[in-house]
């Protein structure tokens, strides 16, 4: 056999990238974020995320040996970057069992149950954090303060985040300018220094994985700059409205999970649009939705909402907004 | 900046081995095998028998209609037989098979190598003289050139576009052959602009090709209403609709073709087969063939006979190498692969390749990330992704809405795909399917 | 004692209830469509299928054609068969004609020891692609491309692909001749031939229209265009055309005289017992 020709239909060269190429950068992406986790939470971040990496690929190769019976593609990458999302969505003091029944949720209900990689609606780090958040909303609100490698792990010191400080504040009469005293300064979110999950805190860290990500060709522009953009418009207009009222938008950009929903979250190949047009209109209503929910609604944080819920538009708007074609006749009247 | 076009491409390893290889004539085999259809339309009808002595460059089958081609002998020699033979896709084909006696050339021949640059025939008859030439486009269409020609009623041509791009990797036939015949295919070119009755020409040349932009640049001086235009380096540059954007900025609407915008494009060597043709009287029974591949030892050009096999070229090479895993008729992009090197050179055999083993086999497949790479590929801006699905699923009402036969087949999709797809193989199964099915519903 | 509250709410919600009701009622009196009730009869008679082997889309179509036709000549079921014909023409009060059971049958047996394989074909694995780009990995361009184009056609799961002849294999017993398969094949090898007892069946496992010397070098059990079989057959069964011999499965009676004198063994038996005479007789048994 090995001297017979091959044939195939053209094209008979190909291109460099492959789906595991593409995860891998994803995943040194996250590594600068990763490390500013390990500084800031010390060892609760280490455990949190190696409990849900193995968790995800181990639930993934067990749901594909035994109950779907098909191929292992565990070596893909997917199963890897949703346990390191996964792990950047909770705090640093979570209790392992609960991070194994969310990596359950995320592999098997957000990903395996639509048919494996490629088909599931819904970005499944996120199924599986807001099901833990419902399901333990005790664990998933207490937020360690950032003291570095002497953070604990389950014994770790809790206080709130600032989006936490501002809902509560507003909520008891006081006024923006007395919160932020409270809060971290514009520098320390900058860096990383405040309460939050373990993957959202370090803002320079996410930006740096950012740039990785655009120079490599992993993701495009759109989406995050549509996200940070609407938020940025929406918070700015309500600040001018009443400053006394609304944060600063840039108290807005850095605090809570924005940064990482706009950059690693949004931008999920599968659960994202797929042209640019519907790109900006995902990415304005995420920004909406959040800006919405945060100041208006129950919770502090809205972005892992605002994204599942633009996440049911997506199939709608591939499959109406079309790109433009080359050659396309515009009826005229 | 360099001009090019606006949407997707891609930009796959160059390649070009054979770049600065000067173009050699490939000596006569022993036996042709002409085949009666290397054009677009009907195959021609053969007019000679058996046993017959033909002539160098006498025509042996005549075009069956306004949409085909005369076939010329491209040796001198006895007709052995008239037989089907193997194509490029193994299926059968009538062809004229000549054993060769000698180069005995057609008197009618102006073998002189003198540059004629006085263009004296009428629009009226170079239009003629290409069809009884056997002139198709070099380009890889192989339409017939007379056809293009013959500007249909109510439209105009206002200027003429050459297509010196050769984007496709390893083929160098165009880029030899504007270095070494570029003065001939500048008077090619005010040949085609006389009979489409226009006063200015544009070629476009990748910028890969600097040598061969800046000797024509020096020629075109010359000639007035030519000028020359280097491009970005993009697959799919040579596209026409592409090239027709990239250079004027004009976009052909979908389903149309280019006259509709007042433009023609012709391929430069489709151009030299113009000039020779109509200055030297030379039907078309040679053309230039890049034999190129990373493994073999003496890749170049060559001037090669119609109906001279493959395997003639691949000696001429330095011999088969032992980790052939694939032989491709063109470019790697969009060359047909073939199963055996004892398949003819047509018109339409602009190059060669060979493919070492490894470099041979495809990918595995992987399910679809969506990652809309394919989408930020195509030049068309369609989405491969989608009409592969509809195509697999057989929903081919669907696929046409989503306009799958403005597809150019350019591969750029399948380049691309992290995940390994085999995107392009579908979407030609759903174009044609489409293209049939529309045919039948116009007939009702 | 009640609360004003719950009476209030349980007597709003019944009146709620009670006018749509009455609206609902009108409603469906007014826009009613009115259905020969038969169909439905008829569409639970039949098997539910949808396999679309009747030639109708669907078994509710198929089921209004039957009532609404005057005979029953050329409206078969393939699936339920004479018994549900059957069934159906008695409920109606017609005539169901009598059509002979069909099953699948591929006619080429060019495995890798028959047909030597002379390329490699790696694009996607399917048939209608394979066939538009060439002869296939054989130098057979009428024989089968192994690529299952007709094995995803089947909703009977009746068709597989065997791994060590490259050929797909129909399982007598599910195969319904729904012709699914025979509309998937791009080079149409498949036939629906008359279905016999103990599912025996003789037929020509070659669809090769070479001539002789081509087809015999592209694989050993072609059909040559010899016209023995032709020949030999008494009940003018056989018929060559285009250099392919053809047998019809109608007028065989099983006397197996053209298996024997076939050259090449392209004449394949099925489920016939082993024969005593002629060592070189090389059946193909396949169960």
């Amino acid at each position: 056999m090995s001297n017979l020709l091959n044939m195939s239909p053209s094209p008979h060269v190909h291109g460099k990238e492959t789906t595991r190429k593409l995860m891998y950068g994803v995943v040194i992406a996250l590594m600068p974020a990763l490390f500013a986790s390990f500084y800031y939470f010390g060892l609760g971040a280490l455990i949190v995320t190696a409990t849900s990496v193995i968790s995800c690929i181990l639930f993934e190769y067990l749901i594909q040996r035994f109950i779907l019976k098909k191929p292992i593609s565990i070596t893909d990458g997917s199963a890897l970057v949703t346990g390191l999302l996964l792990a950047f969505n909770l705090p640093s003091n979570i209790p392992v069992f609960i991070i194994i029944i969310g990596s359950l949720v995320a592999i098997g209900i957000a990903k395996m149950t639509f048919g494996g990689l490629g088909n599931n609606p819904f970005n499944p780090a996120l199924v599986g954090r807001v099901f833990m958040l419902i399901s333990f909303p005790v664990q998933m609100t207490s937020w360690p303060v950032p003291l570095g490698l002497t953070t604990g792990y389950t014994d770790a010191v809790t206080g709130a985040t600032p989006l936490a400080i501002i809902k509560e504040g507003l909520k008891n009469g006081e006024s923006i300018s007395q919160l932020m005293e409270k809060v971290p300064t514009t520098l320390q979110m900058f860096l990383g220094k405040m309460g939050g999950s373990i993957g959202e805190v370090a803002a320079i860290a996410l930006l740096i994985g950012f740039a990785y990500l655009l120079i490599k060709k992993i993701i495009t522009w759109h989406i995050p700059v549509s996200i940070l953009g609407s938020i940025a418009i929406f918070t700015t207009i309500l600040w001018l409205i009443n400053p006394e009222k609304n944060a600063d938008p840039m108290f807005h950009l850095l605090a809570g999970g924005v940064l990482l929903g706009a950059i690693f979250m949004a931008t999920d190949y599968v659960t994202s649009p797929m042209n640019p047009k519907s790109m900006i209109i995902y990415g304005c209503g995420i920004g909406i939705l959040t800006v919405i929910i945060r100041v208006w609604g129950a919770y502090p944080e809205g972005v892992s909402f605002a994204i599942l819920i633009m996440n049911a538009f997506v199939p709608l708007m591939n499959t109406y907004i079309k790109p433009k074609r080359f050659g396309e006749v515009i009826k005229n009247g | 900046m360099l001009k090019t076009f606006p949407l997707g491409g891609i930009h796959p390893s160059e390649n070009k081995l054979t770049a600065n290889i000067p173009i050699v004539i490939l000596p006569i085999p022993e036996s042709v095998n002409i085949p009666v259809s290397q054009h677009i339309g009907a195959p021609a009808t053969i007019i000679v028998n058996k046993g017959d002595y033909v002539k160098t460059g006498q025509v042996i089958a005549t075009s069956k209609g306004f949409v085909s081609s005369n076939i010329h002998s491209s040796v001198s020699g006895t007709i052995k037989k008239i037989d089907s033979i193997t194509d490029t896709s193994g299926y059968k084909q009538t062809a004229i098979v000549i054993d060769v006696t000698g180069d005995e050339w057609m008197e009618t021949i102006n073998r002189n190598s003198v540059i004629d640059s006085e263009i004296k025939m009428s629009p009226e008859d170079i239009i003629k003289k290409c069809l009884e030439s056997g002139i198709v486009g070099l380009g890889g269409a192989t339409f017939p050139s007379h056809v293009k020609l013959t500007v249909p009623a109510g439209k105009k041509c206002d200027l003429l576009i050459i297509n010196g791009v050769e984007c496709e990797p390893f083929l160098t036939s165009d880029h030899r052959l504007m270095l070494e015949r570029g003065e001939e295919i500048l008077i090619g070119v005010r040949i085609l602009m006389k009979t489409l009755k226009v006063e200015s020409a544009q070629i476009g040349i990748e910028n890969n090709k600097t040598d061969a932009i800046d000797h024509l640049t020096k020629l075109a001086a010359k000639h007035k209403g030519i000028s020359i235009h280097a491009l970005k380096v993009k697959y799919p540059q040579g596209a026409e609709k592409q090239l027709i954007k990239a250079l004027i900025n004009r976009e052909v609407p979908s389903g149309h073709l280019p006259i509709d915008v007042g433009i023609m494009v012709y391929n430069v060597g489709t151009a030299y087969a113009v000039y020779e043709a109509v200055q030297k009287n030379k039907p078309l029974f040679e053309r230039v063939v890049t034999i190129s591949g990373k493994s073999l030892t003496q890749p170049g050009n060559y001037f090669v006979r119609i109906g001279t096999p493959i395997s003639k070229l691949i000696d001429a090479a330095g011999g088969m190498p032992d980790d052939t895993g694939k032989i491709v008729n063109g470019g790697p992009m969009m060359g047909k692969a073939v199963s055996n090197a004892n398949v003819p050179v047509v018109k339409g055999t602009s190059g060669i390749v060979l493919f070492p083993r490894k470099e041979s086999e495809r990918s595995v497949i992987n399910p679809c990330i969506r990652c809309a790479k394919c989408i930020s590929a195509c030049s068309y801006n369609l989405e491969p992704f989608l009409l592969m699905t509809l195509s697999e699923k057989s929903l081919f009402e669907r696929a046409e809405k989503e306009r799958i036969t403005d597809c150019i087949e350019c591969g750029s999709c399948s380049y691309t795909c992290p995940a390994g797809r085999p995107l392009l193989d579908y979407i030609r199964l759903g174009k044609s399917t489409v293209i049939k099915m529309a045919r039948e519903r116009n007939m009702k | 004692m009640m609360s004003s509250t719950l009476l209030i709410t349980i007597v709003s919600l019944s009146l709620l209830a009670l006018i749509s009701a009455v609206i609902l009622y009108f409603v469906a009196q007014k826009f009613k469509v009115f259905e020969d009730p038969r169909i439905d009869e008829v569409q639970a008679i039949l098997p539910g299928v949808n396999c679309g082997g009747c030639g109708f889309t669907g078994c509710r179509n198929f089921a209004e054609a039957l009532v609404k036709a005057e005979t029953f000549d050329g409206l078969n079921c393939p699936v339920g068969g004479a018994e549900v014909m059957g069934i159906v023409a008695n409920y109606l009060g017609k005539t169901a004609p009598v059509v002979d059971p069909l099953v699948a049958v591929l006619l080429c047996n060019g495995t890798p020891e028959f047909r030597p394989r002379t390329s490699k074909y790696d694009g996607a694995s399917d048939c209608r692609i394979s066939n538009n780009l060439y002869v296939g990995e054989t130098d057979c361009s009428y024989g089968c491309l192994g690529n299952g184009d007709c094995v995803r056609s089947c909703i009977f799961d009746a068709i597989y692909m065997d791994p060590t002849t490259e050929l797909p294999i129909i399982i007598d017993d599910k195969c319904v001749a729904c012709g699914a398969c025979v509309k998937a094949c791009p080079r149409t090898i498949i036939e629906l031939r008359k279905k016999s007892k103990k599912d025996r069946k003789i037929y020509v496992a070659c669809s090769n229209c070479d001539k002789g010397a081509p087809a015999i070098r592209a694989c050993k059990a072609a059909c040559i265009d010899c016209k023995k079989c032709f020949k030999v057959c008494e009940f003018d069964a056989i018929t060559i055309e285009n250099s392919l011999a053809y047998i019809d499965a109608k007028k065989c009676t099983f006397c197996r005289k053209c298996v024997a004198e076939c050259p090449t063994n392209a004449i394949i038996e099925l489920n016939f017992p082993p024969r005593k005479l002629k060592v070189e007789a090389e059946t193909v048994t396949v169960n």
